[in-house]
């Protein structure tokens, strides 16, 4: 019996007090049609057969070096991160709803509102939401409540096959945060309509234009944008203000300690920031679990969905800390809440929130800079090999468009034998871009790594071994 | 509260061997770049590792308290779980890798949702939504996209119960639908006359918990079953109590048509202060159609994604990538360790003990909300006389249990019990925990009528006292402000 302690001792002592001859009896309300059988799942195990088992299947799954982005990165993560993550202190907690009983999550929680809100350049964070494409349908409901409320705009969202509410999607956003979004939101009657990317690899500028003519409630950017570019953010801002729609940036956080934070954007700033935080220190983990973080302006607080933690006093004067603003959320509000969430991802909050304690501002950008000079590194290696070339010219952070010359999807098959995470066929987004490869190249990155990336990648294409850039174009001529 | 991090830094002061050189970014253009530094923390590794371990001793956890939190199921989770999802091929895998190497993962991913049939009793599961209340959205968007698909489109309401869970109606409304309340009787079940009179053809599908969050099985859910379905509406299982039938009864044989599982509670994955969770769905034929992507799928030996293009009617993503993949993991290693016997003892025990607490607490004198009803998993007390006779609220005895150092169960819920506790013991604690939290609820109870004072101001030994809620609410301080 894994788990249960009970003895058989136990088990009459407890029936006796009960007054029930057998435990079957305690289920004696539910109907006798209803009861079923033994489920059809394998006996049980012990933890070191299932260890064995499960070991067996992670290692059919060891990468090596991984050159893969499009929204989650393969970062160091120090070693006291998720040695502090895995105290049962942090990680067997519930919602910190005890606020007595909770002060060190709580406390945590706005530790991380005030590193989040710094990062963004806004004045407010939540205590974080599912991932970052929940992040973005939620930031897209609480754009709409706001704007609806400060303009007196649209339509109420409960009603069925009303689309009358729009909002714009500039430039290349993640499709997979777009696809979440427009899912969770469409129920509300609200609509997304996207401007696509022009030559650039950067927003349509004159489609997006055209879109504004009939003002949306708000405008969604990415910065960089899913193709790794630095989208024109500041036009994007200045425009839909000048149309009276909020905006809604999407960032990656460890970029902001290189880029210019949301909230400078133009002059006036974005006025809702979202994203994912797994590159704070979070593993690849097969996809989750991350979280999404949002932050805005004070303003628009009481839009802000999630649980939020406040600074207050105790009855004797001491500060301390407590969930606050519940007046929003659905376990109070019900129908009328803000969102029907009630999670926050805590332990990965713990992580990233000990992960820039440790790295600070300096910490961070060095990070951020060293993933840039390192994709460029990557990138001159690549295109080094006859055939590669960057599809798009543009300044970009650390993720690239790399046009193969051939159909991606079975070069990132070839790659991946050959023991290499080589890139996001990009035919899977956009079929315009079916020969091209999205890379990324992280701190992690070494210089041996993009070597040995070159040379799979010059097999896969067929050519003759060139020397590596670096070491003298003179003897390949 | 303890300093923040933010007091205890210097200029300059970091943890250096977590930086890496700088590379040269002279390149972008500098109006792309941050001007000035975000204001982070500046202390060094030791001050990160020493604070945020303090910080964690200011936390009861099931780790080092009884935490009977009703609806919550804080059971043990186990290390071992913990342990075989951080397995660097689980770990380190990026979520877009290619099938060759992901045949791993695949393969757990599938072997869940099987374990999550065979025990739901449903058609189909997809793994994809991160939390239950996710899972809810996405069940309520099936029905809404199954009516959708047979032009039967007039249909605007999805009933709940007024004891249900906030995020039910929240869901409800969230997909587009009114949410209708139906009253629960004074047994704790559904009242059936006000429910025959709600459904009609206005009604889109009805979310039930079962056992109900009153902690009574819901004895007439066939009958319900039957009012819905011949109305065309459909059954939403809320798997939040699923912990208490596991083994013994299943949703799809009650006549559920979809529903979510909580596997952070039912599968022992941890809570980790709030989340993450996962809220796998599982529907029956009928609506698996629509069931959210990513899934996984087998064909002979090897796995791949079910994606939206192979499920035309899918309710489509819900996530960036693949849900809460992590969470699954550690489900899945639970579920083998436990096998088909230990599955159906998870609800035998968790039964037990919840139905040993109750009647242990009736004999000391505690007011059971349904004193005529067997709990299951878990059970209300009232202090409605308490609140009346010394002016003492649910709350002011939860916060002098904390003195005790056990976790408070649920207060103030369900809604419709006043003064209330939900208390839910789980089967992995022992009798020994459950008669001393009998001892000292009992005490408190004691002091409620001799000191009363003691108990409106507790907790008393704590790092805090009673925290001020108001005061949060109408002074926010949501950031730390430098001094």
């Amino acid at each position: 019996m894994p788990f249960i302690p009970h003895t058989d001792q136990d088990v009459a002592t407890m029936l006796d007090a009960i007054g029930a001859p057998a435990i079957d009896d305690l289920f004696d309300e539910i109907p006798a049609s209803l009861r079923c059988g033994p489920l059809d799942v394998p006996p049980g195990e012990s933890e070191m057969e299932v260890t064995a088992a499960l070991t067996q299947r992670a290692r059919r799954d060891e990468p090596g070096p991984c050159f893969l982005g499009a929204g989650a990165y393969d970062h160091h993560i120090p070693a006291a991160v998720w040695d502090i993550c895995s105290r049962g202190e942090y990680m067997t907690a519930y919602t910190p709803y005890q606020a007595e009983a909770s002060q060190g999550t709580l406390q945590l929680i706005h530790e991380f509102q005030t590193m989040m809100a710094a990062l963004t350049g806004m004045e407010v964070a939540n205590a974080s939401v599912y991932d970052g494409a929940s992040a973005l349908a939620e930031s897209v409901l609480m754009a709409v409540r706001a704007n609806r409320r400060s303009r007196r705009r649209g339509v109420a969202g409960a009603g069925r096959e009303t689309a009358t509410i729009r909002v714009v999607v500039a430039g290349a956003v993640h499709p997979h945060y777009v696809e979440t979004a427009r899912n969770i939101v469409q129920g509300q009657g609200i609509r997304l309509e996207a401007t696509g990317f022009d030559a650039s690899g950067t927003v349509d500028l004159a489609r997006f234009e055209t879109l504004l003519a009939e003002p949306p409630a708000a405008v969604i950017v990415q910065q960089p944008n899913c193709l790794g570019l630095l989208e024109p953010v500041n036009e994007v801002v200045a425009a839909a203000h000048a149309a009276g729609a909020l905006v809604i940036a999407v960032a990656n956080p460890i970029s902001l300690a290189l880029l210019a934070p949301p909230g400078d954007w133009h002059e006036s700033g974005a006025d809702i920031v979202c994203g994912d935080g797994q590159p704070l220190g979070i593993p690849l983990f097969s996809g989750g679990p991350y979280f999404g973080y949002i932050c805005t302006r004070r303003e628009f607080v009481r839009q802000l969905p999630g649980r939020i933690v406040g600074l207050t006093e105790d009855t004797g004067g001491q500060p301390g800390y407590a969930l606050t603003l519940q007046a929003r959320e659905q376990h109070i509000r019900r129908g009328k809440a803000t969102s029907n969430i009630c999670t926050n991802q805590g332990l990965l909050v713990t992580a990233a929130t000990v992960y820039m304690s440790l790295l600070g501002a300096a910490g961070l950008n060095a990070i951020a800079s060293r993933c840039h000079a390192t994709t460029r590194k990557l990138v001159e290696a690549l295109t080094s090999i006859d055939g590669v070339q960057q599809r798009f010219t543009g300044p970009f952070f650390h993720e690239c468009v790399l046009d193969v010359g051939r159909d991606a999807e079975g070069v990132a098959e070839q790659t991946a034998a050959a023991g290499i995470t080589g890139g996001l066929p990009l035919g899977r987004w956009y079929p315009e871009l079916a020969n091209c490869l999205l890379v990324c190249a992280t701190e992690k990155r070494s210089e041996a790594d993009i070597a040995a990336y070159r040379e799979v990648l010059c097999r896969i294409l067929i050519h003759a071994e060139r020397p590596a850039i670096g070491s003298a174009s003179e003897g390949s001529r | 509260m303890s300093t923040s991090i933010f007091d205890i830094g210097a200029p300059g002061r970091g943890a250096a061997a977590q930086r890496p050189a700088p590379g040269d970014v002279s390149d972008l253009p500098p109006e792309a770049l941050r001007r000035k530094p975000p204001r982070l923390p500046e202390v060094s590794e030791l001050q990160t590792v020493r604070h945020y371990t303090n910080l964690s001793r200011r936390n009861f956890s099931i780790d080092n308290q009884f935490y009977p939190l009703g609806s919550c199921t804080m059971k043990y989770n186990p290390r071992g779980a913990h342990r075989i999802a951080s397995l660097p091929g689980f770990a380190g895998r990026h979520p877009l890798a290619e099938l060759a190497a992901s045949q791993g993962f695949l393969a757990c991913l599938h072997e869940l949702q099987e374990v999550l049939k065979a025990a739901t009793g449903m058609a189909a599961v997809s793994a994809a939504p991160m939390a239950g209340a996710q899972g809810e959205f996405a069940g309520i968007a099936m029905i809404r996209a199954y009516h959708d698909a047979r032009g039967d489109t007039e249909r605007r309401e999805i009933i709940v119960p007024d004891a249900a869970h906030g995020t039910n109606p929240a869901s409800a409304v969230m997909c587009g639908y009114v949410a209708r309340e139906v009253p629960v009787g004074a047994d704790g079940d559904v009242d059936f006359e006000a429910l025959k009179a709600a459904v009609g053809e206005q009604t889109a599908g009805i979310m039930l918990t079962n056992p109900s969050t009153c902690g009574v099985f819901e004895r007439r859910i066939a009958d319900i079953a039957d009012v819905v379905h011949d109305a065309g509406g459909l059954l939403y299982y809320d798997g939040a109590n699923l912990n208490a039938v596991l083994g013994t009864a299943r949703p799809g044989d009650m006549g559920f048509d979809v529903l979510h599982v909580n596997l952070h509670k039912t599968f022992a994955t941890p809570h980790g202060g709030g989340g993450p969770g996962a809220g796998p769905v599982g529907a029956n034929e009928r609506l698996a159609p629509y069931l959210p992507t990513p899934m996984a799928a087998k064909e002979g030996d090897t796995y791949r994604w079910v994606e939206p293009a192979d499920a035309p009617d899918s309710i489509g993503r819900l996530s960036a990538f693949a849900g809460n993949a992590g969470i699954l993991l550690r489900a899945l290693a639970y579920a083998r360790m436990l096998g088909r016997d230990g599955m159906r003892r998870v609800g035998e025990f968790a039964t037990l003990n919840a139905n040993y607490l109750m009647e242990r607490l009736r004999q000391q004198g505690f007011e059971l909300a349904y004193p005529e009803r067997r709990a299951s998993h878990e059970f209300v007390i009232t202090f409605r006389q308490e609140a009346k006779e010394f002016g003492i609220s649910a709350m002011d005895i939860a916060k002098r249990l904390l003195d005790h150092g056990i976790h408070a169960p649920t207060t103030y819920f369900p809604l419709l019990v006043p003064e209330c506790f939900l208390i839910e013991p789980t089967e992995t604690e022992t009798k020994e925990e459950l008669d001393a939290f009998v001892t000292a609820l009992t005490q408190v109870l004691g002091e409620v009528r001799t000191d009363p004072e003691r108990v409106k101001t507790a907790p008393h030994n704590l790092p805090s006292a009673r925290l001020d809620d108001v005061k949060a609410a109408r002074d926010l301080r949501l950031v730390h402000e430098p001094d």
